[in-house]
């Protein structure tokens, strides 16, 4: 047994030398993004001191992306993970943590960053049940479609970019205060602007609205999941079409990301107008950025209840 | 406000311009031209104080607009930092039990050959649960987990398997490192060997109600081996892995359950994985592992010339290769409604010792001989989601058993009907299968298959699963 063993040993020596050669270091804090709205964030705040990308775009649910080899090999080279968390990337990303053997970005070090923990969530579950459909026992996790909580999440994200790059501390500082000058600028704007849309009815696919609508004071009147998670059935909209016969709604939105089929068939029974919001950065051609974003996504509302 | 500037320079310089292009006639004199910087002069400077004025103006409204969002802001994080105080879940004991998920499953089965009889022809029994589903209604193997992080620096893992026949079994008992860097990750304990694809997966997350051939007779189902895990993952775009196992051996291919009484290892696997991404909407993984065993009194049961019933056993080296490859595909990476999963895995087995035929006596008399086989086998399986929830799949599997040299055979010693199982055979088997799943946490199967595992005994297979899973779920290997 031992010669064995000791060839195996060299095997692996051999093996480890041949070590692919490692990435360039630019020098700029390689940031793993969860999500396209983090990546974005990060960027406006690092500038050229940090290099966020995006593990999944606007066109994938979150709730379900495989845990592929691509994502752990960026996640061994990432020095900060910045992610939404409330357990929306619960089917993946704890996987990648364990697989890409890099402590630095570990739950608990400066390295891991939870967007969800630094704003109050919504929807907390009283009770918590499976046959209530995939329920998050921490809240609704899609807190960015409440543009206040980009702000919230851009203060705390700056600190822990200044923890983790001191030198280049005055410069988060800086960027960060001059973003969120802009931003509640443009926020007083998005609120003006959004004022026609006060109480407005809508039905949603997913519950990902919630914070949107909490934020601007729509009104949510169902949704086409018959519960978070799970896909249309034609007996649940049958029923939301009755409800619509009795009630009207003024919009039916979806994101970029769901499949329209649901809301083209309530909306062409209904003649109700189905709307495409791009949820988040890169959801369509003008949410380039998270100004973008919300121009977009204000835009498309107002359009849609002209 | 930079741009506007350079505008009005711009157009300062076009009048310019202007007026000298279209005089050329008029004689030029020094005081024209005096007067004309001069105009030119009072005219940018007329410019650029207006639109200096226009940018303070805006940037005064700019920053009132600012001001009143940052008062609004403040009394609204006032408001949240009450809120998340307030949503913050309470603490108690059970805070800090392990995650616990259990996973139910049950089949009905109607196979045309009895199982309790089920042998793959051509290769070793191996002793692990390799049967088919029963006949009938059963209860399959029921799943409990539970997962926790130990401390910063460990995380421990127990998943027991509580069998229909009232066993328990530990499928995988380890802990892993956390705190470690630069790609390492270590784990010990029991735990399901990194050789091949499939065997990583537990039986709820296969996407057929069995496993490949190639897994039943090379790894005796599933292989879990007690050891150290030490894997290495490179800091290069390339998904590169490499790592070593070493463990007791104690199952199959390595001797009969419960494994060696000695000193230092009975196993070894190293292993690798390359994978990466192609475009938004396709991902690949493909794996090279070893396996390296010294079985010590491996033995199974086999029915000589006589018809008895005798033990023979197996000392030596055994030599597994594992290839593997699997391909995803979603649109946009999106897989929700659509996606397809293309998986297979080629093995190739070399064993080389002696062979004791009769180890009991029971029959002919306890005899050595050597013992030589070269045995190989593949699968290749596709699944598609066709619409969200509903799967259809096709695996087809194939073995060859080589040709066994027994020296108890070529020295005339015995007849190779006294081994009748090790005769040259090339099991084989289709498989389709269709599911559906309500929510993530539900599937139900139905899956035929065709099974050539018995020389001339072929099995149709009908199979009705339900797998389903409850508490906390971990999330799946790519």
């Amino acid at each position: 047994m031992k010669p064995m063993m000791k060839l195996f040993a060299v095997q692996m020596l051999v093996a480890l030398g041949l070590a692919f050669p490692p990435l360039t270091a630019s020098g700029a804090i390689n940031i793993f993004a969860c999500e396209p709205e983090w990546a974005a964030l990060a960027q406006e705040l690092g500038g050229d001191r940090v290099s966020a990308t995006s593990v999944t775009t606007a066109l994938q649910d979150v709730h379900r992306i495989e845990a592929r080899p691509s994502l752990i090999a960026r996640m061994r080279s990432a020095d900060m993970v910045v992610c939404t968390g409330a357990d929306i990337e619960a089917s993946w990303l704890p996987l990648l943590l364990m697989q890409s053997g890099n402590a630095r970005v570990r739950p608990g070090n400066d390295g891991y960053f939870e967007a969800s923990q630094f704003v109050a969530k919504l929807e907390i579950p009283k009770i918590v049940d499976r046959s209530q459909g995939d329920l998050h026992p921490g809240g609704n996790p899609h807190i960015h479609t409440d543009a206040r909580n980009i702000a919230r999440v851009a203060e705390a994200l700056s600190a822990r970019l200044a923890k983790i790059d001191p030198p280049n501390a005055r410069v988060y500082a800086v960027r960060t205060s001059a973003f969120l000058e802009r931003w509640r600028g443009a926020i007083a704007r998005w609120e003006q602007q959004a004022q026609p849309l006060k109480e407005t009815r809508i039905i949603v696919y997913h519950r990902e609205w919630t914070y949107l609508i909490n934020w601007l004071g729509l009104k949510e009147a169902g949704s086409l999941e018959p519960r978070p998670g799970l896909p249309p059935t034609p007996g649940h909209l049958a029923e939301l079409l009755s409800l619509m016969q009795r009630e009207p709604a003024r919009l039916i939105i979806y994101s970029a990301y769901t499949d329209p089929r649901a809301a083209a068939f309530l909306s062409e029974r209904s003649k109700i107008p189905a709307v495409m919001l791009p949820y988040t950065v890169g959801g369509s051609d003008k949410a380039k950025d998270l100004f973008g974003l919300f121009d977009d996504t204000i835009a498309r509302l107002l359009a849609g209840v002209k | 406000m930079l741009k506007t500037r350079n505008i009005a320079r711009s157009i300062a310089f076009a009048v310019a311009l202007a007026t000298g292009l279209f005089q050329p006639a008029r004689a030029v004199t020094d005081e024209d031209l005096k007067e004309l910087r001069e105009q030119l002069r009072q005219l940018k400077q007329q410019y650029e104080s207006r639109i200096e004025a226009l940018e303070k103006r805006l940037q005064q409204a700019e920053r009132a607009a600012g001001q009143a969002a940052a008062v609004a802001t403040k009394a609204e994080t006032a408001a949240q930092d009450a809120a998340l105080q307030a949503s913050s879940r309470p603490v108690s004991e059970s805070a800090m039990n392990p995650g616990i998920s259990l996973i139910l499953n049950g089949t009905y089965g109607n196979l045309s050959q009895d199982p309790a009889a089920y042998r793959i022809n051509g290769f070793t029994p191996t002793g692990g649960e390799v049967a088919p589903v029963g006949r009938g209604l059963s209860l399959g193997e029921s799943e409990l987990v539970f997962a926790a992080n130990i401390d910063p620096r460990f995380r421990g893992t127990l998943i027991a398997a509580l069998g229909a026949d009232e066993t328990v079994a530990i499928e995988e008992g380890f802990i892993q490192t956390l705190g470690l860097s630069n790609g390492f990750t270590v784990k010990a304990g029991r735990f399901f060997s990194n050789v091949g694809y499939l065997n990583q997966f537990h039986p709820h997350a296969w996407d057929f109600a069995d496993a490949s051939l190639a897994s039943k007779v090379f790894l005796g189902n599933q292989l879990g081996e007690d050891g150290v895990q030490v894997k290495w993952v490179a800091p290069t775009e390339l998904y590169f892995d490499l790592g070593m196992e070493i463990g007791r051996g104690r199952s199959f291919p390595a001797g009969p359950a419960g494994g060696r009484n000695k000193n230092g290892f009975g196993a070894g696997n190293l292993f690798a994985h390359l994978g990466g991404d192609i475009g938004a909407s396709s991902a690949w993984e493909v794996g090279l592992s070893h396996l390296l065993t010294e079985p010590q009194n491996r033995s199974y049961e086999d029915p000589d010339s006589t018809g008895t019933g005798v033990t023979n056993s197996f000392n030596g080296r055994s030599r597994l290769w594992a290839l593997s490859g699997v391909f995803k595909w979603a649109p946009n990476g999106n897989s929700t409604v659509n996606n397809f999963k293309l998986q297979g895995e080629y093995f190739r087995r070399t064993e080389q010792g002696n062979l004791t035929y009769d180890t009991a006596a029971a029959s002919l008399g306890t005899q050595t001989g050597t013992y030589a086989s070269k045995q190989s086998g593949w699968y290749a399986q596709g699944v598609y989601q066709f619409a969200q929830g509903w799967r259809a799949g096709y695996r087809y599997d194939r073995l060859n058993s080589g040709a066994t040299s027994l020296g108890l055979v070529t020295n005339g010693a015995l007849a190779a009907a006294d081994f009748p199982v090790l005769a040259h055979y090339t099991p084989r088997r289709s498989t389709w299968m269709i599911d559906w799943s309500g929510s993530e946490f539900s599937r139900l199967r139905l899956q035929f298959a065709s099974d050539k595992s018995r020389a001339g005994a072929p099995d149709n297979q009908v199979v009705l699963q339900y797998i389903m899973s409850l508490g906390a779920h971990g999330a799946h290997k790519f």
